[in-house]
């Protein structure tokens, strides 16, 4: 299970969302509210970047006339052509079983434990001060 | 990965899983959409009289003066990765145009299809004349001069006939025209005997008729009234273009303009057979209410329409859109990515696996240099 550093933690701070490259796959990360989520990029549908898509709240109904709003910024619409994934599952809202996203553990760890290794920073040292978001390949 | 299937020669053609540059694939794009930075770009091409008139009475068209008065899935119905970064329309910056449509998927042409403020239904009749050689004048100067894989489109103010065949008459001779361009959503149905002199222009001309989606000709967007949601919207713009196609046969059009070419752009294209099917069994019963056509419903659509293939159904079997194909035939789809808005199609993602490398260059390609004036 390769881990590969890809940001201080700094740099996706609660509310923002980053693109990375790691091991040749684009993967986006999401901090929601302080939670980090970790995606394969390419949307399975037609191939849109999830990187520029919108998030939104899940919108369901039980009957018609009734709806519940409920998860808000949890769901990611593609920026094509809008098809809708869970970020906690990368699952599609329509289609989950066959439409879905490659979702990856990730973490955020301090630089003290990091630098023991066995980790992967691809583009910038480590220092023991900082924490940083790790991901893990499968 | 769990990438979409792609049939191993779409995988060759595009070359981007094997990171090889493939042997060239032409790509005539049948509906591509520039965009005005603002209003401002359309307005230097009016004269003084029409600018202070747009400044001070604005826009009138049976829907509304503000035509786009909701985001439609996203901002300006625009993939979010196609605004410029300088500001402006999607659509609007040549440069990422350029790199993000024309260089990254390697288009040979692109034909353009304006929407929005471009005239063709303004209810001001002089008005809706001058805006749309405004556009016309636009389109040349800011996208299909410097960018020549750009062709611009003929917009005609289609509820002012003289005005359009002027129009055509106009710019037809300059070879930055590949089409002359109206939508669906007309005053009257298009077969309406109002509109021939436009298929007459054309036809003299030979420049397909492109007849796009959309709109304001005060028609609700169902046959029955208007509905409550986009998503409905979304499945109208079929309904009419059946009406559309009804009209352009039954009311003998293909048979008074023999060589007239029609293209049918954003509505999809499963309804199609079907509705030649239902058109050729009520004209075997009652031919003689329409004795000016010659020949069956299919055989006028079989021989006079094209349809662009974005957005197309995406069934759960991908035989079932492959057997539609096969029933209105392999040389009347021409590829459209609708760039820069939402619903875009990549030319190597959009088309089913099973489709087989011939016909996907014929839908990419082939049949477009048949339909438009590419000189």
């Amino acid at each position: 299970m390769p881990r590969h550093v890809v940001a201080r933690a700094a740099q996706i701070p609660p509310g923002s969302r980053k693109l990375v490259k790691v091991a040749g796959r684009d993967i986006v990360i999401f901090n929601i509210n302080g939670e980090l989520f970790a995606l394969s990029d390419k949307c399975p549908h037609k191939g849109g970047s999830l990187s520029r898509g919108k998030l939104s709240g899940a919108v369901t109904s039980s009957e018609p006339g009734n709806y519940q709003y409920s998860r808000p910024g949890e769901i990611i619409r593609c920026p094509w052509h809008a098809w809708e994934f869970d970020v906690r599952t990368g699952r599609s809202w329509c289609d989950p079983q066959r439409m879905r996203l490659m979702n990856y553990a990730i973490s955020v760890e301090p630089g003290a434990k990091l630098v023991e290794g066995p980790y992967t920073a691809e583009t910038f040292a480590i220092t023991v001060e900082d924490a940083y978001v790790v991901i893990e390949t499968k | 990965m769990l990438d979409a299937p792609l049939a191993p020669e779409l995988q060759t053609e595009a070359g981007r899983l094997t990171g090889e540059t493939p042997s060239r694939l032409k790509i005539i794009d049948g509906d591509v959409h520039p965009a005005p930075r603002s209003v401002d770009d359309i307005k230097a091409f009016l004269p003084q009289r029409w600018k202070e008139h747009l400044e001070i009475y604005g826009s009138r068209r049976k829907l509304g003066m503000n035509y786009e008065p909701y985001p439609k899935s996203a901002p300006r119905a625009c993939r979010r990765d196609a605004w410029p970064d300088g500001g402006g329309n999607p659509g609007s910056d040549l440069d990422l145009i350029r790199a993000q449509y024309l260089d990254a998927l390697g288009i040979e042409y692109g034909i353009l299809g304006p929407l929005g403020l471009t005239g063709h239904s303004e209810l001001n009749q002089e008005f809706s004349a001058a805006l749309t050689s405004a556009v016309n004048d636009w389109q040349k100067e800011y996208f299909a001069k410097p960018e020549p894989r750009l062709k611009a489109a003929i917009v005609v103010p289609s509820e002012n006939t003289p005005a359009a065949v002027a129009e055509i008459e106009r710019c037809a001779n300059d070879p930055v025209y590949a089409q002359a361009f109206m939508l669906t959503r007309t005053s009257e149905p298009l077969g309406n005997r109002r509109y021939w002199p436009i298929y007459a222009a054309a036809e003299r001309h030979n420049l397909p008729v492109g007849l796009h989606v959309f709109g304001s000709g005060g028609h609700a967007y169902s046959g029955t009234g208007w509905p409550s949601y986009y998503v409905e919207e979304g499945a109208g713009h079929a309904t009419s273009c059946q009406t559309t196609v009804t009209s352009l046969v039954i009311e003998g059009v293909f048979e008074r303009f023999p060589r007239l070419k029609v293209v049918l752009i954003e509505g999809g294209f499963g309804w199609l057979p079907a509705l030649a099917w239902r058109l050729d069994k009520l004209f075997e019963r009652m031919r003689s209410e329409v004795p000016h056509l010659k020949k069956r419903p299919s055989e006028y659509i079989r021989e006079h329409i094209w349809v662009t293939t974005q957005p197309m159904e995406e069934p759960k079997d991908r035989k079932h859109l492959l057997d539609v194909m096969e029933w209105i035939g392999w040389d009347r789809l021409l590829f459209a990515s609708d760039y820069p808005h939402w619903d875009f199609d990549d030319p190597f993602r959009a088309f089913p696996a099973g489709l087989g490398q011939a016909r996907h260059h014929q839908i990419l390609a082939g049949n477009g240099l048949a339909v438009y004036r590419l000189t």
